[in-house]
């Protein structure tokens, strides 16, 4: 009798538990037709335009604030908010908005918008991820709190920026998640508006709560929006995935409209598979292995002797064709193709070309001046993806050089980037820049500049240096990429990171949208997709 | 029977604090520092990187670390995750998705096993076993990621039955295809965990007996053969219901389930401290749910079996 009562409970409460677990399933999803679903990935941090350096969250907030300028899909600026940026000597700039633009809240858009959103991205004690893009601004410091003084508000649509230096290439970087305005809303709760983000661009979100963690975020068309990235769409359901294959197979059976990305398992079909809906084209991506100079036998002289050798006993078009199926462009310099001034004929690039007998020669010469001895390790992290070409990479040098080489795997990014900014690695490893702006600059001095935040190798020229500071300071474009491309001459030299290759964007499209185009950063120019 | 229950949540006391604490220290000695991470390839601002480490308390020893969270927990607050979300928000929008996903895996599970498994184990040596049994072997030798790519692919993308994932709702229909492929492996188990289990029950002396009494063959199945083979089958369901819970991140990556295994494996690359700390505490939890609620399932099962006051 017992029994029978207990069974009884038990069955009740499995029934109970399993309807109010299935009960609460049955949601709606929207039923607008005219929204055009992408890929994307949960963002990493709030949603904050100084905060936001990653993929996943800058997805989101390109598309919902407009800035002094955006750029268009070949990665030249237009003026969005901004009806001119002005310098006599690359300093001193004079920055006029455009009047009548508004928040989704209402609130009008002005020159303290975009000033106060920026002294809070600099300012020490906020802890912006992105606090390195205003460190040019006069008054900036990376010790403590100090009061951006380059920065002064002449009128609502008008202010101006002073620089420690000159920077040719400013008005270019403008475009960057980093330069957005914001409403007063962000700055009274800025952890409670990184949920609800308040912008000025072509979509806002779609209603309070719209980002659904780890799930998608849903954005609908801003009517309000008067810039040149007007949506043509009714609004864009980014969906999180956790890997390109579950967003891939949704792709296939049209339940996504836009993948940018494929997974490494579909590059030898996708193009079979989509047909004209695949897109292939060259992206601002570069990849790179650095060797530090501080490593035993790769200073000095011997160093880059060493590190030429190694760079002409890679194969890279076999490697490329092997492992990548075609999908990779090597690399003829240290920027990439879509950049405007990038030139596939630097003086010295041949030392990327493939050339086993030359490598052999100059790693025999660099054993005259101390014998090598001991093992070649390119170290990467093995959740990304990387151990097919790096095996590659040290098999081609192995073969060619006849010195024992390896990959060193280290299980995930965390340890690898520890081990590679505490300068612990001891080991050559695999390094990777993507544009934050379309510009040379952009991929030269965060990176080789004496003492720069990405400079990963600690590698140091004056001579590059100088060149860097001459383009910095040209008056005129022209002037400022030829500076930077003698600039990269030295860099062809002294090789502190030995170039790869381009990364490419590969990504496609359901047959339900159209006029889908990737940008010059691999990101899908969302707001012209048409949904069919 | 009340007391039995007391005591054994009082013994699940130690269980918590020895789970969170491995836990906590297994995330902290986890190589490579999850604030240098997020610059990506960047380059570390060392004052930025200094605050975020005091803010996520990073700086602390780990004794301090760990009782901070623990502290926050018996305040109701886990902790929260980089992008901002607290923790406790995390495991309420992911642990119904995985629960329902489990509930329905196990639902299969029992359905296709146990029926199977008897059907099996009365026709012993006929047609019917005999192919159960081969396909129960080819189920279990099979991976399940190429199942869950196999049905991907066969039933969503050709067939065009179901979505290839799952989308936030996580429903019932959505579910299916998941729950399915979760099953399979189970469900092999559990045809021959039953069947060898119904082979030896029919043999005993009470079932002929039961038949000896003239009681009909159907009766005799389900009250006498049926009854007494589910105990190791139950044993097993329980089990199965604990894995489910917490190890589908395969699965749930396939199919794009925002569900804990998915969540988590990303908190473990991110190395986010308490949202790694916290699922894993409310699974420990859950495993001693379970394990007691299947010991309790045996008193229903067998009447020999029975629990002090």
């Amino acid at each position: 009798m017992r029994l029978k009562k207990l069974s009884l409970v038990a069955v009740a409460i499995a029934a109970a538990v399993s309807l109010s677990l299935t009960g609460c399933a049955t949601g709606s999803n929207g039923g607008n037709d005219n929204i055009v679903s992408v890929n994307g990935s949960e963002p990493q941090n709030p949603l904050i335009t100084t905060n936001t350096n990653e993929v996943g969250g800058g997805l989101i907030v390109d598309n919902i604030y407009a800035g002094l300028v955006y750029y268009d899909a070949d990665g030249a600026p237009v003026n969005e908010m901004a009806e001119s940026i002005t310098s006599t000597d690359n300093t001193n700039w004079t920055i006029k908005i455009k009047s009548g633009w508004k928040f989704t809240n209402g609130e009008e858009v002005t020159a303290d918008s975009f000033v106060n959103a920026w002294k809070y991205g600099a300012l020490f004690s906020n802890a912006q991820l992105n606090s390195y893009f205003f460190d040019a601004i006069e008054g900036f410091s990376y010790e403590k709190d100090t009061e951006l003084t380059g920065l002064k508000v002449v009128s609502p649509t008008e202010f101006t920026v002073k620089l420690t230096s000159a920077q040719s290439d400013f008005p270019l970087r403008l475009g960057y998640t980093s330069f957005m305005p914001q409403p007063q809303a962000f700055f009274d709760d800025p952890k409670a508006f990184g949920e609800n983000p308040i912008g000025n661009g072509p979509y806002k979100l779609a209603a309070e709560g719209a980002w659904k963690h780890n799930v998608d975020i849903n954005l609908v068309k801003n009517p309000d929006y008067q810039g040149g990235r007007v949506a043509k769409n009714g609004g864009l359901k980014i969906v999180f995935y956790a890997t390109l294959d579950a967003a891939y197979a949704d792709l296939l059976a049209d339940n996504l409209d836009v993948l940018a990305g494929i997974p490494d398992a579909a590059l030898k079909t996708y193009k079979s598979d989509l047909g004209d809906r695949a897109v292939d084209q060259a992206a601002a991506i570069f990849q790179s292995i650095t060797i530090p100079g501080r490593l035993a036998h790769f200073s000095g002289e011997e160093g880059k002797l060493r590190r030429a050798a190694i760079s002409e006993a890679i194969n890279r078009q076999e490697i490329i064709d092997v492992i990548f199926n075609g999908t990779r462009k090597p690399a003829r310099d240290f920027t990439s193709p879509v950049i405007a001034g990038w030139s596939d004929s630097l003086e010295g690039a041949n030392v990327l070309d493939y050339n086993a007998e030359d490598a052999k020669a100059l790693w025999a010469k660099a054993d005259a001046i101390s014998k090598w001895s001991g093992k070649f390790e390119i170290g990467y992290n093995a959740d990304g993806g990387h151990q097919g070409w790096i095996d590659a990479v040290a098999n081609s040098i192995k073969n060619t050089l006849g010195i024992d080489a390896a990959g060193k795997a280290y299980p995930t990014f965390a340890e690898f980037r520890t081990d590679i900014t505490d300068k612990t690695i001891t080991a050559g490893f695999r390094t990777g820049w993507q544009a934050d702006y379309p510009a040379l600059a952009n991929f030269l001095a965060p990176l080789y500049q004496t003492g720069a935040g990405a400079n990963d190798g600690q590698y140091s020229s004056k001579e590059f240096d100088a060149l860097i500071a001459k383009g910095n300071a040209a008056t005129s474009l022209e002037d400022a990429n030829k500076a930077y491309q003698d600039a990269q001459v030295v860099l062809l030299k002294d090789l502190p990171a030995i170039p790869m290759w381009y990364g490419v964007a590969n990504g496609g499209y359901s047959t339900k949208v159209s006029d889908v185009k990737v940008g010059w950063n691999s990101v899908p120019v969302l707001h012209n997709i048409v949904k069919n | 029977m009340i007391g039995y229950i007391f005591k054994r949540i009082l013994q699940a006391l130690p269980v918590f604090f020895g789970t969170t604490l491995l836990i906590y220290f297994m995330v902290f000695a986890m190589p490579g520092d999850p604030i240098v991470a997020m610059f990506g390839d960047r380059g570390v601002n060392q004052a930025v990187y200094e605050q975020l480490r005091a803010q996520y308390h990073l700086d602390q020893p780990f004794i301090v670390q760990y009782f901070i969270y623990i502290g926050g927990i018996f305040q109701g607050d886990f902790g929260t995750s980089f992008s901002g979300q607290p923790v406790s928000e995390v495991l309420a929008a992911t642990f119904p998705v995985t629960i329902r996903l489990a509930l329905m895996a196990v639902f299969f599970e029992m359905l296709v096993g146990v029926g199977v498994g008897l059907v099996a184990g009365l026709r012993k040596g006929k047609l019917f076993d005999n192919s159960s049994l081969v396909m129960s072997l080819l189920l279990i030798s099979t991976p399940v990621f190429v199942i869950a790519f196999v049905f991907q692919f066969v039933f969503a993308i050709q067939l065009g039955w179901a979505k290839p994932t799952v989308s936030g709702d996580a429903g019932f229909t959505e579910l299916l295809l998941p729950a399915i492929v979760l099953s399979t492996l189970a469900v092999a188990y559990i045809v021959r965990l039953t069947r060898s289990s119904v082979i030896e029950t029919s043999g005993q002396d009470f079932v002929r007996t039961a038949y000896g009494k003239g009681l009909t063959r159907s009766r005799v199945v389900r009250v006498h053969i049926l009854r007494n083979s589910l105990i190791p089958v139950v044993t097993y369901l329980s089990i199965d219901f604990g894995v489910l819970l917490v190890g589908a991140t395969v699965t749930e990556g396939i199919f794009n389930v925002p569900g804990v295994g998915r969540t988590l494996y990303q908190a473990i690359i991110r190395g986010e401290g308490p949202t790694v700390v916290s699922f894993v505490t409310v699974m420990v939890l859950i495993y001693v749910a379970v394990n007691l609620l299947t010991d309790l399932l045996y008193a229903v099962l067998d009447p020999r079996i029975r629990y002090g006051k």
